[in-house]
């Protein structure tokens, strides 16, 4: 039975993309910290709305990318200049032969780049996660096609029942609903 | 002159621009319209279609085992043409995987929102191409069971690879752009998987959809991070395919051989990729355009008339490297590249063997695209169709020409020698067509073709700053 659920928080649906924004800027003056906007694409200035800064992502992807340099350039030089230097052709093979390890560098770089990109992503989403309450809320399918969502969650502070449903349907949410966990 | 008739000289009518996806649709009829390919039945063409790709897939796997068993002395390479079909099919399906990196990165970095409604079809179509690209080099080496020494590891004698050989860069270079052109497609497909869950009726679809989707749920804070990610793999693959298409040039550029020694090699490779790409891509789009015709809002006329565009773009600058390698061989000097371009491609003297492969690669490439100076042309499908085959054919010609002429004619007369395919290598080959048609056919019937969220992205009521006139979208 639903009573004996845990809130999760209270959900909201608004009509289209414009009409979220202008109510995601309203839940963000009204200094709600724990809420989510969730849409089936992502809307341009919805960070702005939501105070979010510029994605960090770029911090691990270029410390992945530098692993990826170093890796190769190890890699490459190690058995080149000092394991067992190949000589092919008679051809030089002391440093001035640097040049030649380039596109392995290169590729190893965009290769843990990469990887960091995607790995980097699932983690700050925390993604894969196959449980999440707002799956309870049965018009929250819609999310993937035509369906535009504000969710504030129970924990955070300035949350009430009352207050937040009142909120949510002064900004023109619709079917504000009680998720539970 | 009346203040009016200045106005009307310094003003001119704004153009208007030709709505991406036509007619008006809304986001539900997006979803319905893609989503409907994966979750009706199959349909009985896509049985009559995929049970022969799939048989020819077999045949294939069949000729490459029975290569494997009996060695590499079943096809017809032999002393000097130690290369040819398999470099050949190698360097044509690494080719064609290019166009789909491009439209899914470079004309994603240049803002080309065209791309959204073809870019996820162009992005399988590049895995698949280098899937079949990557059995080549793993079996033209003979033994296969000493492939592992492609990899950068000591081998039992503690002898390294020579990381100075363009072989092993190209190992670096395929095999990154495998992995990273996988990375981008799937980072792509996990809203539209979601999607396809949050509407899957069965239980096994809801489970495996569901699975994929990693439990994404369009939250802007997920989004934030998402786009950033999208816009770093993009960065990351634009380079890359550039590169990947130059490490596979250097293979023949860094060796001695007339006609491979050249530096114009690394961006006339590029070009040929890019415009044997597109072919591919219209030569796969058209047959599932006329089998959905539900899709024609979304993939357009316009979509058609822009690639044609790029083909003609691309095949001009390929025809600019075929004229100026000609040129440069008269310039250099170099007698035996002068014969390698006079007598063994264009065949003065008679001397050419190969020299009928060169006027099918000069025609379809060089010849065939121009007619897409005329804009009837462009938008005649029929025509734009038979051009993609003749160019498909013509990309496969070059990289035969460029293989084959330059080692079965090279500096000695006495150590010329005629080349011709075997059975098994020309059933590889097929073989190929069938591995990459049936795992587009598998594609296109259980994942979402279009990139939904990209194309809701482009509709007009998506922009949250819009004017609100154009409010009503009809279903």
């Amino acid at each position: 039975m639903a009573d004996y659920r845990k809130v999760y928080g209270l959900g909201a649906e608004f009509a289209s993309s414009a009409d979220l924004l202008v109510a995601a800027e309203k839940v963000r003056d009204a200094g709600h910290t724990k809420w989510d906007v969730h849409t089936p694409f992502p809307v341009h200035g919805m960070d702005k709305a939501m105070g979010l800064g510029k994605s960090w992502l770029s911090a691990p992807v270029f410390i992945g990318g530098a692993v990826g340099l170093l890796t190769a350039v190890l890699l490459t030089c190690i058995p080149s200049f000092g394991l067992y230097p190949v000589i092919v052709h008679g051809k030089p093979y002391d440093w001035r032969t640097l040049p030649a390890f380039f596109p392995i560098m290169f590729e190893l770089t965009v290769l843990l780049s990469a990887f960091t990109t995607v790995f980097a992503i699932l983690i700050m989403n925390q993604l894969p996660k196959w449980y999440h309450p707002v799956f309870n809320w049965e018009r929250f399918t819609r999310v993937t096609d035509d369906g535009f969502f504000i969710v504030i969650e129970a924990r955070d502070p300035k949350f009430s029942e009352s207050k937040t449903r009142e909120l949510l349907e002064s900004i023109g949410g619709k079917h504000v609903t009680l998720i539970h966990d | 002159m009346s203040a009016e008739s200045t106005v009307s000289l310094t003003t001119p009518k704004e153009l208007e621009r030709v709505p991406l996806v036509q007619n008006k649709r809304n986001f539900s009829w997006i979803s319905d319209k893609v989503s409907y390919i994966c979750e009706s039945g199959t349909p009985l063409w896509w049985w009559l279609a995929f049970l022969p790709c799939s048989a020819i897939a077999v045949f294939g796997l069949i000729c490459i085992g029975y290569q494997i068993s009996n060695g590499v002395g079943v096809w017809g390479e032999n002393h000097p043409a130690g290369w040819a079909w398999d470099i050949t099919n190698f360097v044509f399906w690494i080719g064609i995987g290019h166009a789909g990196t491009l439209i899914s990165a470079i004309l994603f970095l240049t803002r080309q929102k065209w791309r959204t409604s073809i870019n996820r079809a162009a992005e399988a179509m590049t895995i698949f191409a280098v899937i079949c690209a990557g059995i080549f080099p793993g079996i033209h080496v003979g033994r296969v069971w000493m492939a592992w020494f492609l990899a950068p590891v000591p081998n039992a004698n503690g002898i390294w690879p020579n990381f100075r050989s363009p072989l092993l860069w190209d190992v670096f270079a395929v095999s990154t752009y495998f992995t990273v052109s996988l990375l981008f497609w799937y980072t792509g497909l996990i809203p539209d998987l979601a999607t396809l869950r949050d509407r899957a009726k069965s239980r096994v679809s809801k489970y495996l959809y569901g699975i994929f989707a990693i439990g994404w749920r369009g939250s802007n804070r997920q989004w934030r991070h998402y786009e950033m990610a999208y816009l770093i793999l993009a960065g990351l693959s634009t380079p890359l395919v550039l590169s990947v298409h130059s490490v596979v040039s250097f293979d023949f550029a860094t060796s001695i051989l007339p006609g491979w020694h050249t530096t114009i090699f690394p961006p006339y490779f590029v070009a040929g990729a890019i415009f044997g790409g597109f072919a591919m891509v219209l030569t796969i789009l058209f047959p599932a355009r006329l089998l959905y015709p539900q899709l024609d809002d979304l993939i357009t006329r316009q979509h058609v008339d822009k690639m044609a565009k790029i083909i003609l773009l691309t095949g001009s600058i390929v025809g600019y490297a075929y004229l100026m390698e000609l040129f440069i061989a008269y310039y250099s000097g170099n007698q035996y590249e002068l014969f390698t371009f006079l007598s063994a491609r264009i065949g003065i003297d008679n001397d050419g063997w190969y020299s009928w492969a060169y006027y099918v690669m000069m025609f379809c490439n060089v010849i065939s695209p121009q007619i897409f100076w005329i804009k009837k042309m462009r938008e005649n499908y029929l025509v734009v169709f038979t051009v993609c085959m003749f160019v498909n054919v013509g990309m496969w010609f070059e990289r035969f020409v460029i293989i084959v002429t330059s080692l079965a004619q090279d500096f000695l007369p006495s150590s010329w020698g005629h080349y011709s395919p075997t059975w098994v290598e020309i059933w590889t080959f097929i073989g190929t067509f069938g591995i990459f048609l049936s795992l587009f056919l598998l594609f296109m019937r259980f994942l979402p073709m279009i990139c939904m969220f990209e194309v809701k992205l482009v509709v007009p009521e998506a922009d949250p700053h819009r004017h609100p006139v154009d409010k009503e979208a009809k279903h």
